[in-house]
């Protein structure tokens, strides 16, 4: 990472010094767990051009998996962070494995289909997951004597931290040759496979790397909350995630982070509006969205063919 | 009740919810047949139709249970489909059309925020809690071969048989119809050949709504109670609906409609309710790694 970024980022993550209201740091720590889904997703939908719609899933599965290795184990918060990542990778790249065969819009019902399936079994699995009342208790980080408790502060410096880890780490996937071959079989999959690329196991790669991030995410959210339940993890949020992904830009890491934000801290500035929050949040979608078709920070990377299909569908 | 009572009493319940499923269905299978768009604001036009039922029944004062009335019933399914098709519409002119070039998803996202909006709307003129819905269909039950049928049900059952009679009379007898399956398979040459593609694609969205916004009033009818909530798992049963029989074809959205909701009151009577949308949702996926295009979907062969 650049001096200059890196300033840049400790400076973010130490925000809380300089405005240490503790509604806004909330805010802003819950903005930056929605940036790291971002940016898992992004690697999937924006890199790979692979549609999920079942995301939360592995948000869900990183949170319950660092849950109930701490509860039932006693595994502490940094043992149980990368160990969330692994699992949730894992079943990205299993649950993957039979997905990866359909296309498309099929794939993303496939993965929409996953996403439910996953919910649903954690929500009735009482005796693991603790079923519709979740599970309580969960440890909170700990650095030597220094226990995070229940303050949103160090969560967010360790949020904000994460995130310009996991953004630094993207933009070289992104530029690496697995990034020049995810670009390639999200361009023109047929195109790629000719070339001699293994479209399979590039997606699958994909997956996994987006489900790890996620499951980073889901472990530092369960850290963070101490309390899970299934609630959190419905398919309006990774709808939600792919909002942010797509409003951001397809396929462009700052993009993510910036759409996380937005739609991440709007519904919190549209208070003022009260119970007409959300119906403006809908209406700032559709305008947003008819103002930047291509996404805040998005266009460089998608480019269309000149005459493709879809142009003619104008009418 | 016998085992076989039992079993013929969740075909019928599985049918009726079905053919319910399968009136939104043909508004996703629809769409996506046409603009390959999936229509995500679907389920919450479906939801806004009951409650345009439940402000006719409120506004003639029906407010308890048991008025039998044939006008108000034809009126709360005609104000939900022509409410609807107007929302249809509206929403395809200010959500989807100024996209119909940008890149695929960006419509995914006004979809979402038509989502937000209607729901939010609704809750606001009506309210957050359960609404209670009278039935103006007769209360009658009858006891064939010792399985519990109502007039609600048979009902439920003619409009739609007659829908989908009238939407294949529709699509493949009268000029529309003609212009819908150019637009679908090439819109450019359907716009060359003089189609206007604008209006075709808003009669489709008007057409589909309309069928959403009856699916509503009769959802309404059936369970007594809606909530804004009810057009998103609804919706999104429906469009699993489509996708299992093929989307695009529209016997498929029947047929997938119909088998969803069999699939959810077998599963619900014989395994538990808590099961009953993993086995909904078991199924798709099974249906779609086996056969992706779906139960009666054709076969496309990629375009290079």
């Amino acid at each position: 990472m650049k001096l200059r970024k890196s300033a840049l980022w400790a400076l973010v993550a130490l925000l809380p010094l300089v405005d240490p209201n503790p509604y806004r740091v909330e805010i802003f720590a819950t903005a930056a767990l929605y940036a790291l889904l971002a940016l898992g997703l992004n690697v999937i939908v924006g890199f790979t051009g692979l549609l999920h719609l079942g995301f939360a899933a592995f948000f869900a599965i990183g949170a319950y998996a660092y849950a109930l290795l701490n509860l039932r184990s006693g595994w502490p918060f940094w043992l149980g962070l990368p160990a969330a990542a692994g699992l949730a990778g894992l079943a990205a790249a299993a649950l993957g494995l039979p997905a990866i065969r359909v296309r498309g819009d099929y794939l993303a019902i496939v993965t929409l289909g996953f996403g439910e399936i996953v919910r649903i079994v954690v929500t009735n699995l009482e005796p693991w997951t603790g079923g519709p009342n979740g599970l309580m208790g969960i440890a909170h980080p700990t650095i030597g004597s220094f226990n995070f408790g229940v303050d949103s502060k160090p969560y967010y410096t360790l949020l904000a931290l994460w995130v310009a880890l996991t953004a630094w780490a993207c933009s070289r996937l992104a530029r690496s040759r697995i990034g020049l071959a995810w670009a390639a079989i999200r361009e023109d999959e047929l195109a790629a496979c000719s070339l001699g690329i293994d479209a399979s196991q590039l997606k699958l790669l994909a997956l996994a790397i987006g489900g790890a991030i996620a499951g980073a995410a889901g472990c530092l959210f369960a850290s963070k909350q101490g309390t899970i339940t299934p609630d959190s993890f419905d398919f309006i949020l990774s709808v939600m995630i792919l909002a942010m992904v797509i409003l951001g830009g397809l396929g462009s890491v700052p993009g993510a982070i910036v759409g996380a934000l937005v739609l991440g801290t709007a519904p919190e500035f549209l208070r003022g509006f009260a119970s007409y929050r959300m119906l403006i949040f809908g209406v700032l979608m559709i305008v947003l969205m008819r103002l930047r078709p291509q996404g805040l920070l998005g266009g460089q990377l998608i480019r269309r063919k000149a005459g493709s299909g879809d142009a003619a569908a104008s009418g | 009740m016998t085992p076989t009572e039992l079993f013929l009493q969740q075909l019928v319940n599985g049918l009726t919810i079905g053919s319910v499923y399968a009136l939104i269905a043909l508004g996703y299978t629809m769409v996506y047949g046409i603009i390959q768009l999936i229509n995500f604001a679907h389920g919450e036009v479906f939801m806004t139709g009951a409650y345009m039922g439940l402000a006719l029944f409120l506004a003639c004062g029906v407010a308890g249970a048991g008025l039998a009335s044939v006008p108000l019933l034809l009126g709360s399914l005609a104000l939900g489909a022509a409410g609807c098709s107007v929302l249809g519409l509206a929403i395809e002119k200010i959500a989807y059309r100024p996209l119909r070039q940008a890149p695929k998803l960006s419509i995914l996202i006004t979809a979402i925020g038509v989502s937000f909006f209607l729901q939010n709307a609704v809750m606001l003129i009506f309210g957050a809690q359960d609404r209670y819905v009278p039935s103006v269909v007769p209360a009658a039950r009858w006891q064939v071969m010792g399985i519990v049928l109502t007039p609600l049900q048979g009902l439920i059952f003619a409009v739609t048989g007659l829908t989908l009679a009238v939407l294949q009379g529709v699509v493949y007898h009268t000029s529309l119809g003609r212009f819908m399956r150019a637009v679908a398979q090439d819109p450019l040459a359907a716009r060359l050949m003089g189609v206007s593609v604008n209006r075709v694609v808003a009669a489709t969205f008007a057409l589909g709504s309309a069928l959403a916004g009856m699916g509503g009033v009769l959802f309404g009818m059936y369970y007594s109670t809606i909530n804004f909530h009810d057009g998103y798992l609804t919706g999104l049963k429906a469009f699993t609906a489509a996708v299992l029989g093929g989307i695009g074809n529209l016997p498929g959205a029947m047929l997938g409609g119909l088998l969803l909701g069999l699939l959810e009151s077998f599963s619900a009577g014989y395994l538990s309710t808590q099961w009953k949308n993993v086995a909904a949702f078991a199924v798709l996926v099974l249906v779609l790694l086996v056969r992706p295009r779906g139960l009666l979907g054709e076969r496309l062969a990629e375009k290079v």
